[in-house]
């Protein structure tokens, strides 16, 4: 017992100093520039910035298994691929895909090359279009892109492709248009007020709500939020090609929906304005035209009717 | 003939007894039962993730298996001795070879075998259909990739003078191969001479292991490849691990042992 006192005591002894030291340390480290306690993910500790390198892979993988494996490789011409197809089908993000997109391995070089396109996937197909076996009624295989978008989604939360993509499959594919609402409401959270995620959000109470007042606050809320984000910006920015997409997508949108609840004035003044951004103005001036010719007979129905 | 069955036997049961299989089975079934466990959206039916996961450990567990054991049959027996004792038997030094390359191909087969079958549960539980005619391709098409590495692991162990170094160049060659070999040419395009001359030589020469990954088709669930088509393919293995034995053998043959 005599030969045991000490030790207990010395291990008491270096418990007391460890906890002093310990407390002392926490103090100098709740104090620290570089304490990252706040926010301990494990990945941003180890890889930090690197997450988006790997965000964009696994996004691109995604859209590998929209098109079952048929995808350009860094050795083949990937023009038509520099917009994910199924970000493009959304319609909520802007394309700047050209050439063919069925013909990116190009002609065959050699004997091997003939016989090895049977054993890889080697026919354009989009996933919610029936994939490799062609069935329209397997569109809701387009569920398999899920996990790569949630995976890039967590690994760089402000990239808003992923919340767009996941969102409109969702509701339009898989009839999970809750899950669809919450996937955007994230993404609103990681990026407030972001005009083509409210764009997307508008869409889910306007086609699937049907919910129009609704629709209509969020939608003028993204062209406001927007307007407010290109103050002071040159006009050269304004009027990109992702910039026109985005609001000409609202105007449409918040015309159509005024055309839906019968408000052609106001419905009018969206597709004008909707006009000066689009690809086909001729287009949009031809459908203000029967819009007014409409509204011009409905107002002089009732006065013929009074005659 | 049945000389060389008896030597593929020993080898077999030797790979029995060695701990690589199990270990390499139970992570890749660990690995994709904790995949497996996460739910995405509340989608119990998403399962090509899955399947790609499982996929790719297979086949990485199946290169280590065929590399790693081939590879220390020749060199383990010069160490420890045996060679000699059974080369003192009535058998040839191509007999022991065949038995050898046979041992290792049929261990690798029956690996596979359990590998696929667990491959398949994983898939049906959750897609719940079983599509035998495309594993059975992709079992055989990855068997005989497997025929030419053990093969070229054979050769090494016979050319090289470390196990270890027989390994990794192997398995880098048979990656390297698998990441690239079907590009050579179309890269070579893009080169000015010579290189271009050499890239060009270089995929005619190599042997196209890249042909049997069939996963793609698998995990995305395309339909069967032609059977004549397939058949042209394991013919294609068949031939270069012939070739490969046969360099194989003229090495053996003329190497002094000591």
């Amino acid at each position: 017992m005599k030969t045991t006192r000490p030790f207990i005591l010395l291990l008491l002894l270096l418990a007391v100093l460890c906890s002093g030291l310990a407390a002392r340390i926490d103090c100098w480290f709740i104090g620290w520039p570089g304490n990252h306690e706040e926010r301990l993910d494990p990945l941003d500790v180890m890889i930090g910035d690197a997450q988006k390198l790997f965000a964009g892979s696994f996004y691109r993988e995604a859209d590998v298994y929209y098109h079952s494996g048929y995808y350009p490789t860094i050795f083949d011409d990937r023009e038509a691929f520099e917009t994910a197809h199924m970000a493009e089908d959304t319609g909520a993000v802007a394309s700047h895909n050209r050439g063919d997109e069925t013909g990116f391995m190009g002609p065959t070089l050699d004997f091997f090359d003939v016989f090895n396109r049977h054993f890889i996937p080697n026919r354009h197909t989009h996933l919610d279009e029936g994939g490799p076996t062609d069935d329209l009624g397997k569109s809701q295989e387009v569920r398999e892109i899920l996990p790569w978008l949630k995976i890039s989604s967590t690994l760089d939360p402000e990239d808003i492709r992923t919340y767009l993509t996941a969102a409109f499959y969702l509701r339009t594919r898989m009839g999970k248009v809750a899950e669809a609402e919450q996937v955007l409401r994230e993404g609103l959270r990681h990026n407030p007020d972001n005009p083509q995620l409210l764009y997307e959000l508008g869409r889910v109470y306007f086609e699937n709500y049907h919910d129009l007042p609704h629709a209509r606050n969020i939608w003028e809320a993204a062209l406001r939020n927007w307007e407010k984000q290109m103050a002071g910006k040159p006009d050269s920015e304004k009027l990109s090609f992702d910039n026109k997409f985005i609001v000409q997508r609202l105007q449409t949108h918040l015309a159509l929906l005024e055309e839906a609840a019968g408000h052609f004035n106001a419905a009018i003044a969206h597709w004008e304005q909707a006009k000066i951004v689009s690809s086909d103005p001729g287009g949009v001036q031809k459908h203000i035209d029967e819009l007014e010719h409409t509204l011009a007979t409905q107002t002089n129905a009732p006065a013929t009717a009074a005659h | 003939m049945n000389k060389i069955f008896a030597i593929s036997n020993v080898v077999l049961l030797e790979m029995y007894r060695r701990k690589d299989f199990y270990v390499l089975f139970i992570v890749t079934a660990l690995i994709t039962a904790v995949m497996g466990s996460v739910t995405f959206f509340k989608d119990a039916e998403i399962v090509r993730y899955l399947k790609a996961i499982c996929l790719f450990l297979i086949w990485a567990s199946s290169l280590f298996i065929a590399i790693g054991a081939t590879a220390r049959q020749i060199p383990a027996e010069r160490e420890s001795r045996t060679l000699f004792p059974l080369m003192a038997k009535p058998v040839s030094r191509s007999q022991i070879l065949l038995g050898k390359f046979l041992g290792c191909w049929l261990a690798c087969g029956v690996a596979l075998v359990i590998f696929y079958a667990f491959f398949g549960c994983v898939a049906a539980a959750r897609e719940h259909q079983w599509p035998l005619a495309n594993y059975f391709q992709a079992l055989a098409l990855h068997w005989a990739m497997l025929g030419i590495v053990v093969a070229m692991t054979l050769l090494g162990s016979l050319v090289l003078t470390a196990v270890s170094s027989n390994i990794t160049i192997t398995f880098i060659a048979a990656v390297a191969i698998l990441l690239v070999g079907r590009y050579l040419h179309k890269v070579a395009l893009s080169m000015t001479e010579p290189s271009a001359a050499i890239i060009t030589g270089l995929y005619y020469v190599i042997p196209h292991l890249e042909l049997f990954d069939v996963r793609d088709l698998i995990v995305h669930n395309w339909p069967l490849i032609p059977w004549g088509i397939w058949v042209i393919a394991l013919a294609y293995a068949a031939a270069y691990t012939a070739l490969l034995l046969l360099l194989s053998w003229l090495a053996f043959r003329r190497k002094v042992l000591q």
